[in-house]
């Protein structure tokens, strides 16, 4: 179990690290999707340690891949609206709502 | 008839109310239909006297009850006996005479409907007070005379000083009234009732102590004292000279004045009762009597000669009634109460005359002073003789109609010495100073050829009055002739019958002083063998006293007026100063007060709203930065806010969870925040912040 949860760590780590550091959208976005996988992985894990015969987990994970299919795709549609604005997808042009 | 009696009153008041709402439009027909109002009413009367009489006087009441007040009934009703039946008809005869009299005398006057008006309402008032059965109606007619009489001598209202006569009798009367109520209380409280024959039943039982009969004598009249003019409330009846003629030979002799003498004698049964109040009514009436003929020698207003002569009058009626409740008290026989009424209704008859007389010459001539008339017998027949006729009859000459009453008079202080003595006195100057007003106006050469030429006699409308009052004041005397089996003695006497023995040697007495007043007069005014000017000069101080009027007027301005104005004045002051005062430093207050609110308004509650607006938004200057546009930003700071909780919530880092500390924490360090990247921000990019700031 140690080895499960420490993969689900390292992996939303990395997810976590590239959210911050990347300028690139699309480069957020595969790495939410990391950290999305690093939760599926607890969901999975502590289905099947802790609660032996449920499907909670299971279930719930199949959730958020849906979920996350969705929100990629939406994900991805503002991505396409910036790139038409802003001829560049990097975050740092994207500050209008800024003060 | 005798039991449709309220009918009398009723018609004037119909003439007025059909004249107020419907024919003052047309002048003809208010007059006429007052006219005819009252020559009704004097035909009721006529046929109400003759059933009376009938009845040898035999009281006749109606009344029903109206309410019960605090145990004492309210009746409405009318009493009828030998008094009422003889003051109807007085009441009725002067009252038409003076109506169709104005016809001629008012002719001009823009206000003639509303004349007839208020003539109408004045013989109401008086016919009705005249058949009232109770203390409580003859008091609401009372008033009802005061308001009336107080219409009519203010008739002329744009002269100030008719206005002022107006006020001045409405405001002396209500004196007397003040005292008039005072006793209707007492005979409320002590009688249980205001019935007159309840009342008299009461006092002449004993039932009410004798002390108390004294006081409500006096109180009740009071009343009397103010309507008719008796000393020491007599000031306002000269000045009601102001009012139109007619109206002074109304009040004179049938309505206003006649109602106080009416009244003692109404109500003499409580007079019979209390000595002491008798006596206090007859020196009254004594004192009166003497101070008016005393004033009345040397004024020069016709009709003040005229008004100081009936308040003497007044106070002979006065006084005789007065002498017979003190004699009757006494157990004594007295002529006193035949006198009173007597003489009540003969000098209705030759006063209404001298008055209206005085009118026509007034009329002729334009003036009220009698030094600017003179010879005006040959020009105006009908009202000199008529006039003199009057003249004759209140001197008291046989047989007139005046011989008799005044004899009567002076026979009822028969024995009272200083009382027959005075009495003689004055009336010897009243026929001194009625002759001398007739020498002066209508003997003797034109003292003002001016007013002379232009005069003439007076249309029929008012010689026919006069005429009339002239019959009446020779014949009417003459029910009272002591020979008479059945005379007037015997109809109005009240008591017990009493047929006194005529008094020859009196009745000698009185001619000779009569006719000495006359004939000084004659030699004064007439043939003017003793000079009037050098004789005021001779008695200048009495002169004086007399022509002032014994200076009641200014006697009264300084004892009562002055007090009463100082009073108000020192009422006006505290008015304007303390609950003006007070009013105004409310206001003042509030002004203040409102001051402070809104200046509480401005700094305090604006400055609340104002201050958080602008604390929020100087903490929004600085945590604004916070919005920096860069997302990675927002999700370290997230980052490590759920990082700080956790490790909070897993107990990595014990703190006390002591909120407010952790907010004010959490605040500090977000501004710090938030300056930090303002810095950060400022010294990055400067130039893209200016510009999105647009």
């Amino acid at each position: 179990m140690f080895y499960y949860l420490g993969l689900a760590a390292v992996l939303f780590s990395i997810g976590l690290f590239g959210v911050i550091t990347r300028r690139n959208v699309i480069g957020i976005l595969m790495s939410l999707e990391l950290m999305f996988n690093a939760a599926n992985i607890n969901f999975v894990t502590f289905n099947k340690f802790i609660l032996n015969d449920g499907l909670t987990g299971q279930l719930f994970a199949i959730f958020i891949v849906v979920v996350a299919a969705a929100e990629a795709t939406v994900g991805l549609a503002i991505v396409l609206l910036l790139y038409r604005n802003w001829r560049g997808i990097n975050t740092d042009n994207v500050s209008i709502m800024k003060w | 008839m005798t039991e449709n009696a309220y009918l009398i009153p009723l018609l004037p008041m119909f003439a007025f109310v059909m004249i107020v709402f419907f024919m003052r439009w047309n002048e003809k027909l208010s007059a006429g239909f007052s006219i005819a109002m009252i020559l009704i009413s004097w035909v009721m009367s006529l046929v109400i006297l003759f059933e009376t009489l009938g009845r040898h006087g035999e009281p006749y009441e109606i009344y029903f009850y109206l309410t019960s007040f605090v145990g004492i009934n309210l009746e409405v009703g009318f009493l009828v006996d030998s008094l009422t039946a003889v003051m109807l008809m007085v009441v009725t005869t002067v009252g038409a005479c003076v109506e169709i009299y104005s016809v001629g005398y008012m002719k001009d006057d823009p206000r003639f409907s509303r004349f007839f008006s208020y003539l109408s309402l004045f013989l109401f008032s008086m016919l009705g007070l005249v058949l009232a059965n109770n203390f409580f109606m003859i008091f609401i007619f009372w008033e009802l005379v005061g308001l009336t009489s107080y219409l009519l001598i203010g008739f002329w209202f744009e002269k100030k000083i008719a206005a002022d006569a107006g006020k001045k009798a409405f405001i002396t009367t209500r004196i007397g009234d003040l005292g008039f109520i005072v006793g209707l209380l007492m005979v409320a409280f002590y009688a249980g009732t205001f019935n007159f024959g309840g009342v008299f039943d009461k006092v002449s039982a004993g039932l009410i102590p004798a002390g108390i009969v004294t006081v409500m004598g006096i109180f009740l009249f009071c009343g009397a004292i103010g309507k008719s003019a008796q000393f020491p409330l007599h000031v306002w009846l000269p000045d009601a000279m102001e009012g139109p003629t007619p109206v002074s030979a109304l009040i004179h002799a049938a309505t206003m004045v006649a109602a106080g003498v009416y009244l003692v004698a109404r109500i003499m049964n409580i007079f019979v009762g209390s000595a002491e109040a008798s006596m206090v009514v007859a020196v009254i009436g004594l004192i009166t009597s003497f101070l008016a003929a005393s004033i009345g020698l040397v004024q020069n207003d016709i009709k003040r000669v005229l008004a100081y002569s009936t308040v003497s009058q007044l106070g002979y009626m006065i006084m005789a009634l007065g002498l017979y409740g003190y004699d009757t008290a006494g157990g004594h026989h007295s002529a006193g109460y035949v006198a009173g009424t007597l003489h009540l209704m003969t000098h209705a008859f030759f006063k209404g005359l001298l008055f209206l007389g005085a009118g026509s010459v007034i009329h002729a001539v334009h003036t009220n002073d009698i030094q600017e008339m003179g010879g005006l017998a040959p020009k105006m027949k009908i009202t000199s003789i008529t006039f003199m006729i009057a003249s004759l009859s209140i001197a008291g000459i046989f047989p007139l109609s005046g011989f008799w009453s005044k004899d009567e008079i002076i026979a009822a202080t028969l024995h009272h010495p200083v009382f027959l003595i005075v009495t003689l006195l004055i009336a010897f100057m009243t026929a001194f100073y009625m002759w001398r007003l007739c020498f002066l106006t209508f003997f003797g050469k034109p003292r003002d050829q001016h007013r002379f030429d232009h005069a003439h006699e007076s249309p029929r409308s008012m010689t026919w009055p006069l005429m009339v009052l002239g019959f009446l004041s020779i014949f009417a005397g003459w029910v009272a002739i002591p020979w008479l089996p059945h005379g007037f003695s015997s109809f109005v006497f009240h008591g017990e019958l009493h047929h006194a023995s005529p008094n020859i040697i009196l009745m000698l007495i009185s001619t000779v002083v009569a006719v000495s007043g006359i004939v000084l007069a004659y030699f004064i005014y007439y043939k003017e063998k003793i000079s009037a000017d050098k004789l005021a000069e001779k008695f200048r101080p009495i002169y004086k006293l007399l022509y002032n009027k014994y200076y009641f007027d200014e006697i009264y301005h300084l004892l009562i007026l002055n007090p009463i104005l100082k009073f108000a004045n020192f009422m006006w002051s505290f008015d304007a100063g303390v609950i003006d005062g007070a009013v105004n430093g409310t206001a003042w207050l509030t002004i203040v007060w409102s001051n402070i609110k809104l200046w509480f308004d401005t700094w305090i509650v604006d400055g609340a709203v104002n201050g958080s607006g602008w604390l929020v938004r100087q903490g929004a200057r600085i945590l604004r930065f916070l919005q920096s546009g860069s997302m990675q930003f927002y999700v370290l700071f997230i980052l490590v806010i759920v990082v700080v909780i956790a490790l909070i919530k897993f107990e990595f880092i014990r703190i006390d969870i002591h909120w407010p500390v952790i907010t004010v924490v959490f605040v500090l360090g977000v501004t710090l925040l938030g300056v930090l990247s303002k810095l950060a921000a400022g010294s990055e990019d400067a130039p893209s912040s200016a510009k999105q700031e647009e």
